[in-house]
């Protein structure tokens, strides 16, 4: 097998919509009016959310159209860095809050 | 990919011609003091081409015969022409509007530092290349120190007058991407650039303008090398946008090289692309009329010039 993740995939987007088309027009209507200019957030921050989330999801295509988008709306390494530690930090609290319940369990078994 | 004069058909535009020629862009020389990665003509300190005095002679001849109004200077650093300061001297007196574009950090240069002062004299519209508020981009682009030598450069002219509220010295920066993406909107970054170069270094500033980085030259060489070429070029096929094609430079703009030769653009003059066989081809041949209305050459590259908000030597063509 080839690489599972194809970079041209992505312009196949599209195609995912040959079937219950209307279900991905619903789709592309949402996401595009998230995404678009207009609303209380700007579209650069909304492209460094979507960064973070995006290495979160851990999804390479995220990770490629908003590595591109960011720079395309004037965002820098360091405020895209920055984002990325954002998820990070997010996930790795995430883990570690659940440390309750660890010892919530832990207590309730043990003497 | 569908070749853009084929687009171009498909939108109507069979035969895009000049309606004008409001604008000598008059490229000085490839000369300059930095090696920028993005630059189109790849221009450097060790480039010989330098417009000679009997060809600048010609230019203010056809500027003053034909009452050209705008003057738009380039290279290279034009500022490094030897008779750059005569050129400037001869089109004010003839009341030509002059704009050259700058990259500031010749300004510095051990026998430039006149520079400034001479330039507000004269009321000249400067455009000053800045790829970014922040000095490891700028640096990454321009070369190591460079970002410090704008800032110097810009803090030089602000204290001339140039690019405060309400100056008729004109100060615009020009934005172009550190790499193989798009320009951002202009409206949001202008006032990204403001805010930052304000608040870090006390920097002012009129406008700004964003330019997309041409696949040729230098640039050209970088999406090759990096095999990024096929996908920027089709990025740009892709993002055509027909609303662009009214307002394009070369409608308005006859781009005059080092040794006189005319060219639609800087972008086919870089390519050796001259204008269409049976037209005036150098300044010295200069016909307005027939220049005015001349068919305009349609290449690949063109199609950075369409993409998206458009692009231009004036920044962006339509909207935001």
């Amino acid at each position: 097998m080839s690489h599972y993740y194809e970079d041209k995939d992505l312009e196949r987007f599209q195609e995912v919509g040959k079937y219950r088309a209307d279900l991905f027009d619903n789709f592309m209507n949402y996401y595009q009016g998230v995404m678009g200019a207009g609303g209380a957030l700007t579209v650069r921050e909304k492209a460094l959310i979507a960064l973070a989330v995006a290495h979160t999801v851990q999804c390479p295509y995220c990770i490629d159209a908003y590595t591109r988008v960011s720079l395309e709306n004037g965002s820098n390494l360091e405020e895209m860095t920055e984002a990325v530690h954002v998820a990070a930090a997010i996930r790795g609290g995430a883990a570690l809050i659940h440390g309750v319940q660890m010892q919530n369990v832990a207590a309730k078994i043990t003497f | 990919m569908i070749s853009f004069a084929q687009r171009l058909e498909n939108q109507g535009y069979a035969d895009l011609r000049a309606v004008e020629v409001s604008t000598l862009q008059l490229n000085l020389g490839w000369r300059c003091n930095q090696s920028c990665k993005h630059c189109h003509l790849q221009a450097g300190p060790d480039r010989p081409e330098q417009m000679a005095l009997a060809t600048i002679e010609e230019v203010i001849r056809v500027v003053a015969d034909h009452k050209i109004p705008v003057a738009d200077l380039t290279g290279g650093a034009p500022e490094l022409n030897l008779h750059f300061e005569y050129l400037v001297d001869k089109l004010r007196q003839l009341g030509v509007h002059v704009r050259c574009r700058s990259n500031l950090t010749v300004l510095l240069e051990p026998d430039k530092e006149f520079l400034p002062a001479f330039l507000a004299e004269r009321g000249v519209e400067l455009i000053c290349s800045l790829p970014y508020y922040q000095e490891e981009m700028v640096d990454r682009v321009r070369g190591k120190g460079a970002f410090r030598k704008c800032l110097d450069a810009l803090n030089r002219l602000n204290r001339l007058g140039y690019g405060l509220d309400g100056s008729d010295l004109e100060l615009h920066l020009m934005y172009n991407p550190g790499g193989a993406f798009f320009p951002p909107p202009q409206g949001p970054l202008e006032e990204l650039f403001r805010r930052e170069l304000s608040r870090r270094w006390g920097v002012s500033f009129h406008r700004l303008y964003t330019l997309l980085n041409m696949p040729i030259g230098r640039f050209g060489e970088f999406l090759h090398r990096s095999s990024n070429y096929a996908s920027y070029m089709g990025k740009l096929a892709a993002s055509f946008n027909p609303a662009t094609v009214p307002g394009l430079m070369c409608r308005s703009l006859l781009s005059v090289a080092w040794d006189g030769r005319l060219y639609d653009c800087d972008f086919h003059q870089a390519l050796n692309l001259p204008l269409a066989p049976g037209l005036p081809q150098t300044i010295e041949e200069f016909d307005h009329s027939i220049l005015a209305a001349r068919p305009i050459r349609l290449e690949e590259h063109c199609y950075g010039c369409t993409a998206g908000s458009g692009s231009s030597c004036g920044g962006r063509i339509v909207g935001q």
